[in-house]
């Protein structure tokens, strides 16, 4: 969402991007022998490199001035390619992911609430609170969004375009690196990580709403919270179909999104 | 020039008589397997046992004085890829195929195999596949028709369960497990009070905790593959699921434990096969395995390993490669390990090519396997 805003790119290699993190750190960890905390820096490092830096300046820049239509095509061709390296080179079967905090339960009555999931809660929220301060706070944050409102307003007014769109790719890097740190020690590290992780994703955007960032929250909140809900109260066999008749409806009365805004272009 | 002509067809026609030697040295047996995907764990351990055996057999000079070649496919754990592998292999006239370990791929490839009259050797464990009629087919693990009886006794006779919970992942192994369990629970009148089926694949579990916590079964019943146990497991323990958690070798195996770590812990149930078996023949094959590959092998290797002796045995018994005569001599063999040190455990097969052998109850203790009781072959 972060990439469409400023740069009009569409990321289909968007779950392979939050299932490879996890990857680097397995592989600082074997190959290189650091401790798991030097691996999670060393992750981290290496998805900006690679999944930020690189992935705008090696696809993204040569691509995107053919349209967005050869961009997405890209992207999903990345999609596959970090995929299937993933699964060439280090494993194709589920490795286990150390969990950076307590496994233990807490009881709160009759209810068992899992550390772990609290931390998960704990640091998305502060993520997302320190993007909003970041964006909305700090004159770089303002430049962004400058940038992603009107580019060649925000050139004109002596805004360094290509550095704030350089930034934008180097946070959405550090966000997927950390999504992947969190969700991999629950899902266990695997190749085919991101297929699941890219579709929810995309849904929760659409569901929400593509051109805002709190859109985007309450879409994933809601296909999460009616997923587990179908399952768990329902029928688990058609908790993956609930979520896509979801998407349809909302593409049907309401494109732009539950809390978009909608958008119109000259054709 | 005329010379030069004639030398080099003459070295031509020695070239292809040296190969056509070459070839008459081998025999083909191909191993069609899940190398990636959901089954990539099973069938990578497969692979790796069949591998070792190989090797050895052909260290010793082969069987009946030919080298082993056996080419690898990856089924990707598709049971269309599967077919159109088996189908690939078939063309290659090989002596037997070994694979692939997912029931669902056997299902839909092991009639290819039975139409080339090619004995094929599997790990799948899924009911059905030894009740079609199929001459070809030969398990080198327990079905669930008789590893199902054991696990229903043992949640009778120890747990003293009266309801379970049963969660199964949708596949033909799942389904199949699932099926025959349900059977074995009503035969001796313990309820099944949630019957939650899984995805393959599947990576969140939370929901599925959540219904299988709140039936309040006196037991939980996980018929799921490795990656999914683990992925379960996990998430029981971070819900404070307290009934216990029964299962097969895709509950207590080697990489479920070492997937879910100490949330493993506590798990019981009955294993058809075992490295940690308290038998000095399967441990010394747990080394030669961690020692080549780096990793300890779970009950696939077993598989893989014992059905290349298998067919050694079955061969050397008939003194030719004649896949008919090889399927024919299948049906009620015996091996034991003083015939047939490869074959680890004494084991027969039956009419319908299934296999009877030992088998174990088991629990995760500290996140090892530890074997419990040995239980007898069901001939026994």
């Amino acid at each position: 969402m972060l990439l469409w805003q400023t740069s009009q790119t569409i990321n289909f290699a968007q779950g392979e991007f939050v299932m490879l993190p996890a990857f680097f750190v397995l592989a600082a960890m074997k190959f290189g022998g650091l401790s798991f905390p030097l691996a999670i820096l060393a992750g981290l490092a290496l998805a900006l490199l690679v999944l930020g830096l690189l992935f705008k300046r090696l696809v993204v820049d040569p691509i995107i001035r053919h349209g967005v239509l050869p961009l997405v095509i890209s992207t999903v061709a990345l999609a596959i390619f970090l995929k299937e390296g993933v699964k060439e080179f280090y494993a194709a079967d589920a490795q286990a992911f150390p969990a950076a905090w307590a496994t233990t339960n807490l009881a709160l009555g009759p209810a068992v609430v899992s550390v772990q999931n609290l931390v998960i809660i704990a640091v998305a929220v502060a993520a997302v609170g320190l993007l909003q301060y970041f964006l909305g706070g700090t004159r770089t944050g303002r430049q962004m969004q400058a940038t992603a409102q009107n580019p060649a307003l925000a050139r004109i007014l002596g805004i360094p375009v290509e550095r704030m769109i350089l930034y934008t790719f180097l946070i959405n890097a550090a966000l997927v690196a950390l999504a992947s740190f969190l969700i991999s020690p629950i899902y266990l590290a695997k190749f085919t990580n991101g297929e699941t992780l890219g579709l929810v994703a995309f849904v929760a955007a659409i569901v929400g709403g593509f051109n805002q960032v709190r859109g985007a929250i309450v879409g994933g909140l809601l296909v999460g919270v009616i997923d587990n809900f179908v399952a768990a109260y329902w029928s688990s066999q058609y908790r993956a179909a609930i979520p896509l008749f979801l998407l349809i409806a909302v593409i049907l009365f309401r494109p732009q999104g539950l809390l978009g805004r909608a958008e119109e272009r000259t054709v | 020039m005329k010379a030069e002509w004639i030398g080099a067809v003459a070295g031509g026609m020695l070239a292809l008589c040296a190969a056509s030697a070459q070839a008459q040295q081998t025999v083909n047996m191909p191993i069609v397997i899940e190398l990636s995907g959901a089954g990539a764990v099973s069938g990578t351990n497969f692979r790796d046992g069949a591998v070792i055996a190989i090797d050895e057999i052909n260290a010793k000079g082969g069987i009946l004085g030919r080298r082993i070649s056996a080419p690898q496919s990856d089924t990707q754990s598709n049971p269309g890829v599967s077919r159109a592998q088996v189908q690939k292999a078939i063309d290659g006239n090989p002596y037997v195929i070994l694979g692939p370990v997912f029931s669902g791929s056997v299902k839909v490839n092991m009639v290819l195999a039975q139409q080339a009259e090619v004995p094929q050797f599997t790990g799948a464990e899924a009911a059905d596949i030894t009740q079609m009629g199929n001459d070809y087919i030969f398990r080198t693990s327990f079905g669930q028709q008789m590893s199902m009886p054991k696990i229903a006794n043992y949640i009778r006779d120890r747990l003293k369960a009266k309801s379970v919970a049963i969660l199964w992942v949708n596949n033909d192994f799942g389904k199949g497990g699932r099926d025959t369990f349900s059977k074995e629970m009503a035969a001796r009148n313990i309820k099944v009070i949630a019957d939650v089926s899984t995805e393959s694949g599947q990576v969140d579990f939370a929901a599925d905790v959540v219904k299988i916590k709140g039936a309040n079964a006196d037991a939980i019943f996980v018929y799921t593959n490795e990656e999914e146990s683990a992925r379960f497991l996990r998430e029981a323990r971070k819900q404070g699921v307290k009934a216990p958690l029964i299962g097969e070798t895709t509950l207590l195996g080697q990489k479920v434990i070492e997937l879910a770590g100490e949330a493993a812990n506590g798990a019981k149930g009955h294993v058809g096969l075992t490295v940690d078996a308290p038998i000095p023949a399967v441990q010394a094959f747990r080394d030669k395995f961690q020692k080549r590959f780096n990793y300890l092998p779970d009950h696939n290797g077993i598989k893989g390993y014992t059905a290349v002796y298998a067919v050694k045995h079955a061969t050397e018994k008939i003194g030719s490669f004649d896949r008919k005569l090889l399927a024919k001599t299948m049906k009620g063999l015996t091996i034991k390990p003083e015939q047939e040190p490869g074959i680890l455990m004494e084991a027969t097969w039956d009419a319908k090519g299934d296999i009877d052998r030992i088998s174990f109850l088991a629990e995760v203790v500290d996140g090892k396997q530890k074997i419990v009781t040995i239980l007898p072959k069901l001939g026994k």
